[in-house]
C-alpha cells in the first residue's frame, strides 16, 4: 500500500516546481522571454532527416536573430524527443505549453505526432510551424490556419514535382513501387495524377509491406513492366533498399529511378555509384547559391554534415517568426501568425516565400538529378538542378483544398 | 511465352530463386536460433541484433581497417561469436537454473542495448557496401539475370548450413553436443566439460546469425534497424518448423523463403504476413511444428 | 483483508481522487492506463505463467475500434469504450486459442508473430489511418457531464482503473486464480487434478486480453487519438519492462512499474535523446539479472527481513 503513496508523492514532486507558474496573454511579450520548442525524433528512423540537426538549425537561428536585431526579450529553447510516439509527443507539447510558455513548436517530425501535437496547438492557441511531417492532412482535412503552418515540404509537393517535370521529358510511362499504408497510396495517388495529366501514362504499380527486407523481387516486376520511370512511393529504409536493388539488378541501365521522398541524407548513404541518375523533389539544396552554401557550411561545422530540408527548413521557421515577434513586439498568437503571413520570407532556405491563408508555407521546390561520381567536385555535392518548380505551381492548389476553415 | 495465373512461367522461375535467396537468410538464422535453443534451452531474442552486428563488423572493418569482404567473412563472425561468449559467460550462465522466460527477457534487453549503440553511432540511414568485386555482374540464366552475388549467398548458406548439419549429426563433438543436449549432468559426468560445450554453441550460433549479417551486408543496407523487423518472421519460421531437427529448420527456412517470394508476385500486400498466416494454419494443424517432437 | 489493508486502500483512493489538483491529470490518466495495462499483463504472467510477448496488439485494437466507434459511429463513449474492449476479448479468443497449443517460450513467439500480423493488418486497413494515426476522437459525454474537460475525464479514468483492479483482485484471490497459480507452479500436476488447463488458460487470456483493451479504449479517450505505437512491438516489450521492473506477481508492481516506466519516457523526452532505447535495455537486463522480484517484490522480501519473518 505504501507504493502507490510512494509513487503518487513521487510523481508530484516531479511536477510541482513546474505547476506553478502561469502565463499572462498580454500585449506583451509574456514573462519577456520567448520560448520555442524543437520537438522531434531524435532516437527513431526518422533521426537521420531533423533530430539533433534540427536542434542545431534552430540554435543558429536565435544566434544570427540575436546578433543581427539586438532583441530587447529573452530568447529560449527548449527541445525533446518524441520517440516517435503520438502520446509522449502531445503530453510534452501540452506540458510545454501549459508550464513553461512555450510560444511556439517546430519541426515536429512523423505525421502521427505531428497531427496530435496540432490539435494540442489549436486548443492551447500557440503555433506549430512544422518541418518535419510529410502528410497533407495538415493543410486539409486536420487543417488549423490560424495556428499551424505547414512549412517545408508535404506529399502533394514531392508528387507533384517529378510526377509532372519528368513526365515532360519525354519519361512518360511510370511504374510504381508503393509501400503499402496510407503514405505510400498518398505518394502514388498524386504522382500519377501528375504524370496523366502531363500526358504520361502508368503502366502498373506493386505494393510492398513496409520494412520489407528484400526487394528484389518486386524490382524485377518493374524490371518486366519495361516503364521508362520507376517511381518508388515510400521513405526511409524502404527507399534505401529498393535504390540498392535497383542497382544490382541493373535496372538503372533503362530505367529512371525517381524517388518520392528522398533527400541528400539517403544519397549520402548510398554513394553516388550506387544512386547516379535518379531524380526527386528538395525543398532545399546547400550547394545552390553562395548565400545557402555560407549557411551549410556553418552548419555543417556544427553538426558535421551538411543539412537537408528539415533543419534548413527549421532554421528559416525560427528566424521568421522571431522577426514577427520583433515586429509586433508581442508573442500573442493572432498578432504574431498575421505579421508572418504578410511578411514574405527570404533567408538562406526560401526565396519571396508565402503562407497561403490554409497555413501552406509557399517556396521553391528543387527537381534534382543525382550526378555521376566523376562530377562530384567535394564531399555533399551531389546534385544537379534539373529545374525550379516555383512555389505556387510545387504544392497542393487552393481549388484542390479540402481545408473546410478556408473553404469559401 | 507458357504463363501461370497470368505471370510468365520464366518471371515465376526468377522469382524462385529469388526466394531461394531470402529463404537461405532464413534458414541460417533459424538454424542457429535451434542450435542455441537445443542446448541451452533459452531463444535468443538478440539475434537480429546480432545479425546486425556482423553486417556491422562488417562495414567497419572496411571503414576503419581496411578489412575486405573476404575476410570479413571470417572475422565478423567470430566478432559476433566473441560477443555472444561474453554474453554467455557474463549474463546468461546465471539464468539456467531459472524458467527459461528469464533467457528471453535478457536477450530482448540486450537487443534493445544493441540496435541502440549502434543507432547512437551511425544513425538509423544506414551504410553503404559495394558487393565484392569478384561478384560483380550477373548470371544470364535464359529465364533471369541472377546477380553473382545473390548465387553466392545460396551456395555460401547452404553450405554452412550443411557443414552444421554434419557437424552435430556425424562427428564425435556433434555426439557430445547432442548428448549434452539430452542429459547435461550424465555428459559431465562422463568427464565433458558441458559448462564449456555450452559457452562455444552459444558463440557458434550467434556467429552464424553474424555470418548471416555479413552476407547480407553488400545485398541491403546496414542498418541498425535491419535485425529487428527480420527477427519475428524468424520466429515464426521456428515455430513451423519446431526446433527439433536441424535440417528440419534449414529446409522450413528454404521453403518459407520460397513461399514468401511467390506471394510478392501474386499477392504482393500479403507478403508481409504470408508466414504468420502458414504458422496459424501449422498451428491449427500440428501444434508441434513441422519437423518438431512433442516434449 | 486485514483493517490496515483495507485504510491503505482507501488512502490511495484518495491520493487518486485528490490528484488532479496537483499534478497534470493527463499525466496521471496515461500512467493509470499503462498501470492497467500491466495489471491486465500481469494477470497472464504473474499468475498464470503465460509469457505473451504481443501484448500491445490487445491495447491497439481496441484504441482503433473505440476511435472508430466514438469518430466514425459517434456512438456514446461508454459504448464506445466497451466495443473497445469487447473487440479486444475477442481478439484474445482468437490469438489464445492458437498460442496455448504451445507452451513458454513457443507461446511467446506465437503471440509476438501473431501480434505483428495484426500490426501490418492496422498499418494496411484504411479505417486507422496508416501512419497519420486515427486522430480527434472526440470524447464525448457521460451521463450529461462534458469529458473534454480533463479534470471530468480524469474521474472516469479513476473509475475505470479502480474498478479493473477490483475485479482483477477478485480473479486472483478467487478460486479461478488459485487454478491459475497451480497451472504456473506445475501444469501437469494441475491436469493430473483434472483441471482442464486450456480452458483455464484461454479464459485467462481473454480476461487479460479485455482488460488490456479497456486500457487501450481508455488511453484513445484520454489522448483523443489511436496510432501504430499501440500497436507495435516495441509496446509488448514495454509492458513486459514494465510488469518486470515492478515486480511479477505481486498486485501493485505492475502499478509501480508503469509509473516508473512512464513518468520516466516523459522525463528522458529532453535529457538524454537517442539513448532512450538503451536505457530501457539495460533496465530489462538488470532486472533479469539481479532485480528479479521487482520493486515491490524486493521491498517485500526487505520488508520481512526487517521484522525477522519468514515466508
Amino acid at each position: 500500500m505504501m507504493k502507490r503513496k510512494l509513487l503518487a508523492l513521487a510523481i508530484s514532486t516531479l511536477l510541482l516546481p513546474a505547476a506553478g507558474s502561469v502565463l499572462a496573454q498580454a500585449g506583451k511579450v509574456s514573462g519577456d522571454v520567448v520560448k520555442i520548442g524543437v520537438l522531434t525524433d531524435m532516437s527513431g528512423v526518422y533521426s537521420d532527416l531533423g533530430g539533433k540537426g534540427s536542434v542545431v538549425a534552430a540554435e543558429m537561428a536565435i544566434e544570427d536573430f540575436k546578433a543581427q536585431f539586438k532583441p530587447k526579450f529573452k530568447i529560449e529553447l527548449v527541445s525533446a524527443d518524441h520517440q516517435n510516439k503520438a502520446d509522449v509527443g502531445s503530453n510534452k507539447v501540452r506540458e510545454w505549453y501549459d508550464t513553461q510558455g512555450v510560444d511556439m513548436v517546430t519541426d515536429v517530425l512523423n505525421s502521427a505526432v505531428a497531427l496530435a501535437v496540432a490539435k494540442v496547438t489549436t486548443e492551447k492557441n500557440k503555433i506549430m510551424m512544422n518541418a518535419g511531417a510529410a502528410s497533407t492532412r495538415l493543410t486539409n482535412e486536420d487543417c488549423a490556419p490560424n495556428n499551424v503552418i505547414h512549412y517545408v515540404y508535404d506529399t502533394y509537393a514531392l508528387a507533384n514535382g517529378p510526377g509532372r517535370a519528368v513526365t515532360k521529358q519525354g519519361k512518360d510511362s511510370w511504374f510504381f513501387l508503393t509501400a503499402d499504408y496510407a503514405f505510400g497510396h498518398s505518394l502514388e495517388k498524386d504522382t500519377a495524377n501528375a504524370v496523366t495529366a502531363n500526358g504520361g501514362k502508368v503502366l502498373g504499380a506493386v505494393k510492398h509491406p513496409l520494412n520489407a527486407s528484400d526487394f528484389s523481387s518486386f524490382l524485377l516486376q518493374a524490371q518486366a513492366s519495361k516503364a521508362k520511370v520507376v517511381g518508388l512511393a515510400n521513405a526511409g529504409g524502404d527507399t534505401i533498399n529498393s535504390i540498392k536493388a535497383a542497382n544490382e539488378f541493373g535496372l538503372t541501365k533503362n530505367q529512371t529511378v525517381v524517388g518520392l521522398l528522398t533527400t541528400i541524407v539517403d544519397i549520402h548513404a548510398l554513394g553516388l555509384q550506387t544512386t547516379q541518375g535518379m531524380m526527386f523533389t528538395e525543398g532545399f539544396y546547400w550547394n545552390l547559391n553562395n548565400e545557402t552554401r555560407e549557411w551549410s557550411r556553418r552548419f555543417f561545422s556544427k553538426h558535421k554534415k551538411m543539412p537537408n530540408m528539415l533543419p534548413a527548413g527549421a532554421y528559416s521557421a525560427v528566424m521568421h517568426y522571431l522577426k514577427a515577434v520583433q515586429a509586433t513586439g508581442t508573442d500573442d498568437t493572432a498578432t504574431v501568425m498575421k505579421k508572418m503571413r504578410e511578411t514574405p520570407i527570404n533567408d538562406p532556405f526560401a526565396k519571396n516565400g508565402k503562407i497561403r491563408e490554409d497555413g501552406r508555407m509557399l517556396h521553391d521546390m528543387y527537381l534534382v538529378e543525382v550526378k555521376k561520381p566523376a562530377e562530384s567536385k567535394e564531399p555533399w555535392d551531389y546534385y544537379h538542378i534539373k529545374q525550379v518548380i516555383p512555389g505556387d505551381q510545387a504544392f497542393q492548389p487552393m481549388s484542390l483544398s479540402r481545408c473546410a476553415a478556408v473553404k469559401k | 511465352m507458357t504463363e501461370i495465373f497470368g505471370v510468365p512461367i520464366q518471371a515465376l522461375f526468377g522469382q524462385l530463386m529469388l526466394g531461394l535467396v531470402n529463404g537461405s537468410f532464413y534458414a541460417m538464422l533459424s538454424l542457429g536460433l535451434a542450435v542455441i535453443f537445443g542446448m541451452l534451452n533459452i531463444i535468443n531474442f538478440a539475434h537480429g541484433a546480432l545479425y546486425m552486428a556482423g553486417a556491422m563488423f562488417t562495414w567497419m572493418g572496411l571503414e576503419y581497417l581496411g578489412v575486405g569482404y573476404w575476410w570479413s567473412l571470417l572475422l565478423a563472425p567470430i566478432g559476433v561469436g566473441i560477443v555472444g561468449i561474453l554474453i554467455e559467460r557474463l549474463m546468461l550462465q546465471w539464468l539456467y537454473k531459472l524458467d527459461h522466460l528469464y533467457g528471453l527477457l535478457l536477450t530482448f534487453g540486450l537487443a534493445l542495448i544493441i540496435e541502440g549503440f549502434f543507432r547512437d553511432l551511425y544513425g538509423v540511414a544506414g551504410q553503404p557496401y559495394s558487393i565484392p568485386e569478384e561478384f560483380a555482374g550477373a548470371f544470364n540464366l535464359g529465364f533471369m539475370m541472377l546477380p553473382k552475388y545473390r548465387a553466392w549467398v545460396i551456395v555460401a548458406s547452404l553450405t554452412v548450413c550443411l557443414a552444421t548439419w554434419y557437424m552435430i549429426e556425424k562427428t564425435r563433438l556433434g555426439a557430445y553436443l547432442r548428448a549434452a543436449t539430452e542429459n547435461a549432468q550424465l555428459t559431465q559426468a562422463f568427464g565433458i566439460n558441458v559448462p564449456l560445450m555450452v559457452m562455444l554453441t552459444y558463440g557458434f550460433g550467434v556467429g552464424l546469425a553474424g555470418l548471416a549479417g555479413v552476407l547480407a551486408a553488400p545485398a541491403t543496407q546496414i542498418g541498425p534497424l535491419m535485425g529487428s523487423n527480420l527477427i519475428i518472421v524468424v520466429f515464426a519460421v521456428v515455430v513451423i518448423g519446431g526446433m527439433g531437427s536441424i535440417l528440419g529448420s534449414v529446409i522450413t527456412g528454404l521453403g518459407l523463403g520460397i513461399i514468401e517470394g511467390l506471394t510478392k508476385v501474386f499477392w504482393p500486400e500479403a507478403s508481409a504476413t504470408v508466414v504468420f498466416m502458414i504458422m496459424a494454419v501449422v498451428l491449427m494443424i500440428r501444434p508441434a511444428g513441422l519437423f518438431g517432437r512433442e516434449k | 483483508m486485514s483493517r490496515s489493508v483495507q485504510v491503505a486502500y482507501l488512502i490511495g483512493l484518495g491520493l487518486l481522487l485528490l490528484a488532479p489538483t496537483f499534478i497534470y491529470p493527463i499525466l496521471v490518466m496515461k500512467v493509470l492506463c499503462f498501470a492497467l495495462f500491466a495489471c491486465a499483463f500481469n494477470l497472464l504472467l504473474g499468475y498464470t505463467g503465460l509469457l505473451s510477448f504481443g501484448h500491445a496488439v490487445f491495447l491497439g485494437s481496441a484504441a482503433y475500434v473505440t476511435g472508430h466507434a466514438l469518430k466514425v459511429w459517434e456512438v456514446p463513449t461508454l459504448v464506445g469504450i466497451l466495443l473497445g474492449a469487447g473487440a479486444s476479448a475477442l481478439l484474445g479468443w482468437v490469438i489464445g486459442s492458437l498460442a496455448i497449443r504451445r507452451q513458454g517460450i513457443y507461446f511467446a513467439m506465437i503471440t509476438l508473430a501473431l501480434a505483428q500480423m495484426m500490426f501490418f493488418f492496422f498499418l494496411q486497413a484504411p479505417f486507422t489511418g496508416g501512419e497519420d494515426g486515427l486522430q480527434g476522437v472526440p470524447r464525448g459525454t457521460l451521463f450529461g457531464v462534458d469529458l473534454a474537460d480533463d479534470v471530468n475525464l480524469y474521474y472516469l479514468v479513476v473509475a475505470i482503473f479502480a474498478s479493473s483492479f477490483w475485479l482483477i483482485q477478485r480473479t486472483i484471490h478467487s478460486p479461478f486464480g488459485q487454478i491459475l497459480k497451480a497451472i504456473r507452479e506445475n501444469e501437469p500436476r494441475a491436469i493430473s487434478l483434472g483441471y482442464d488447463v486450456a480452458k483455464y488458460k484461454l479464459l485467462a487470456f481473454v480476461l487479460s486480453a479485455g482488460l488490456a483493451g479497456l486500457a487501450g479504449a481508455t488511453k484513445t479517450l484520454v489522448f483523443k487519438f489511436a496510432t501504430l505505437t499501440d500497436a507495435h512491438w516495441h509496446t509488448s516489450g514495454e509492458v513486459v519492462l514494465m510488469t518486470l521492473l515492478g515486480g511479477m506477481g505481486t498486485v501493485f508492481g505492475p502499478v509501480v512499474g508503469a509509473t516508473v516506466i512512464v513518468t520516466l519516457q516523459n522525463e528522458l523526452a529532453d535529457k538524454v535523446g537517442s539513448l532512450v532505447t538503451v536505457i530501457m535495455g539495460a533496465i530489462f537486463v538488470v532486472c533479469v539479472l539481479a532485480f528479479r522480484r521487482g520493486i515491490v517484490g524486493e521491498s517485500i522480501a526487505l520488508y520481512q527481513r526487517m521484522i525477522g519473518q519468514k515466508r
